[in-house]
């Protein structure tokens, strides 16, 4: 079962939107409600990413009976130091941003946080593609 | 202690009354309701009993199942506990000792404030609180309508809800054991009568989901009460000292009381069932970071806003707070040692859930995700689901039908005249 999205990039008031359109579906599938937690948190997480760095995106869902696969496509500026990124705390977000409560630098190591597999594929100038696995089971 | 059903709701529908528009249809929080043959229909399963329907039923035809007064004549000694909403019902008064005191002419023999459980749980929620014992963001349990909210659409927050027993279940076991101690009667003697300003606290009592056992006999729809002392209370003479709540307690009727109580300063006050669900949804986000307290109740004001309550909650809470100020800020609590905890979290009820097997639950998803890109997306509700979603849901469960849709049986008829007209069908005569 796929469910396909794009982001509308630099709009904040929709960011958050399509996780709890997400959100609502797994519910219905009836899955673990320890699964749907993590799939919002990262899912809302990866989202305001994709707003705030990459001008939006396109977001892909596959629900199978063992595992929810979320891949997060954006053409953006791409992740120069992967490994800074990964810290907590650390951000490239403008001060703009910042003040609107986000920036904080917890977005990618909560997303992996709340994943049982992630793995990153970042090209300067490109963009950036991120596949997450939460296993149901 | 009173036998209870599992889904008993004080919610109901007055048949007679309904005209089957489709206005609490689309106002239930839960999408318990829908209009089948003309009449609207609650699902029990999912119905939270917040009274909304009630409010909003342009016709009347939904109500809240109460006890009468008759029902005071089952014990030896009665106790009116009284929520503090009540309080602010009079426009007469604002002396609580008279508003209290009117209570005895309704053949109550003594009165209780459910203040003074408020008060104690508020102690006991700051202490908890300071010692880091609770999930923070930390959940009110004061409301059951969100209690059962969480309970059936936000699994993840139940154990965000305060380990706490609501304040009229406190009150009501420490009132009956003071009255065992003053008559000298058994415990089942005594009736402890809630005046309610919700359907929710009636359910809560008389259901087998909320609390395990209840110390409350039965419960009274507090304009029922006000509709008996409107008129009596103000020639009422002889005044008794009755009232011994603090401002604290009473200021739980209305919102930003309790979590003005919580002893942090990073408290929230959610009022409206609507307000409550798109915070409940961040919180299962993880967006509330800098939050310690909710406090989230169903009415529109709290429960001064009540579907029970006579006056209108603007007013009730000018009372409530002009009320407060002459009140000492914590008064006779409970002192008896009767536990805080309450008997367990609300269990999840996944009533959104489409089918046991997570295989089928995906193929009807899909279905619907089908069906939903063939109806129109108006949201109309006019066949008898509150959304499309909804009736795509209620066609992959079975319950209804494409052509339920009066714009999708419309589409059809005009494909039907247009396919007639163009191979030249002759249709039978009407004669």
């Amino acid at each position: 079962m796929v469910f396909h999205y794009d982001v509308d990039g630099n709009d904040f008031t929709l960011a958050g939107e399509i996780s709890s359109k997400v959100k609502k579906r797994l519910k219905q599938l009836g899955l673990p409600p320890e699964v749907i937690r993590k799939v919002s948190i990262a899912m809302y997480e990866a989202e305001i990413n994709m707003v705030i760095h990459a001008n939006g995106g396109a977001i892909d869902v596959e629900v199978t009976p063992q595992a929810v696969h979320i891949t997060f496509a954006d053409q953006g500026p791409g992740i120069p130091d992967l490994e800074k990124a990964m810290q907590e705390g650390f951000s490239t977000a403008s001060n703009e941003v910042r003040e609107l409560g986000f920036g904080a630098g917890m977005g990618l190591p909560n997303i992996k946080k709340n994943s049982d597999n992630m793995t990153i594929d970042t090209k300067v100038g490109e963009g950036t593609t991120i596949k997450l696995v939460i296993n149901i089971a | 202690m009173m036998t209870k059903e599992p889904y008993w709701h004080s919610v109901r529908l007055e048949r007679d009354f309904c005209k089957g528009c489709t206005t609490c249809l689309k106002q239930c929080p839960t999408q318990a309701i829908r209009v089948q043959n003309g009449k609207a229909k609650i699902l029990k399963e999912r119905c939270i009993d917040c009274g909304e329907c009630i409010r909003v039923c342009p016709y009347h035809a939904k109500k809240a199942v109460t006890d009468g007064f008759d029902k005071l004549s089952d014990y030896t000694y009665t106790i009116a506990l009284v929520a503090p909403a009540f309080l602010g019902q009079f426009s007469k008064t604002e002396d609580c000792d008279l508003i209290l005191t009117s209570l005895l002419y309704l053949g109550f023999d003594d009165v209780y404030e459910v203040a003074r459980g408020a008060q104690e749980i508020s102690k006991e929620t700051r202490e908890l609180l300071k010692g880091g014992e609770l999930m923070t963001p930390c959940i009110s349990s004061a409301c059951p309508a969100v209690s059962r909210l969480i309970a059936v659409r936000f699994p993840n927050l139940i154990h965000h809800i305060i380990p706490l027993r609501s304040p009229m279940e406190l009150s009501a076991e420490a009132a009956r054991r003071e009255a065992v101690e003053k008559t000298g009667l058994k415990p089942e003697e005594i009736g402890v009568f809630f005046i309610s300003p919700c359907a929710a606290k009636a359910t809560a009592v008389k259901d087998g989901v909320t609390v395990k056992e209840t110390h409350v006999s039965g419960v009274i729809a507090m304009k029922d009460v006000y509709l008996r002392l409107a008129q009596k209370i103000s020639t009422i003479q002889e005044v008794k000292h009755l009232s011994s709540a603090g401002s604290i307690g009473t200021l739980w009727a209305t919102s930003g009381g309790e979590a003005s109580a919580s002893g942090t300063k990073r408290w929230i006050s959610v009022d409206g069932i609507d307000n409550v669900i798109r915070v409940l949804e961040d919180m299962e986000d993880d967006k509330l970071t800098d939050i310690e307290y909710v406090e989230a109740l169903a009415c529109p004001g709290g429960c001064v806003g009540g579907p029970l309550t006579a006056e209108n909650n603007f007013v009730a809470r000018s009372r409530i707070n002009r009320i407060c100020e002459t009140l000492p800020e914590e008064c006779g609590g409970i002192h008896q040692e009767i536990p805080r905890a309450w008997d367990g979290a609300p269990v999840y009820r996944p009533v959104m859930k489409l089918n046991e097997n997570l295989e089928t639950a995906m193929q009807m998803a899909m279905e619907m995700e089908d069906i939903l890109e063939r109806l129109p997306g108006l949201d109309c509700g006019s066949c008898g689901s509150p959304n499309c979603r909804t009736l795509a849901e209620d066609i992959v469960r079975g319950y209804a039908e494409e052509t339920d849709c009066i714009f999708v049986t419309r589409e059809r008829l005009r494909e039907l005249l247009r396919h007639v007209s163009e191979h030249h069908i002759e249709l039978p005569n009407q004669d």
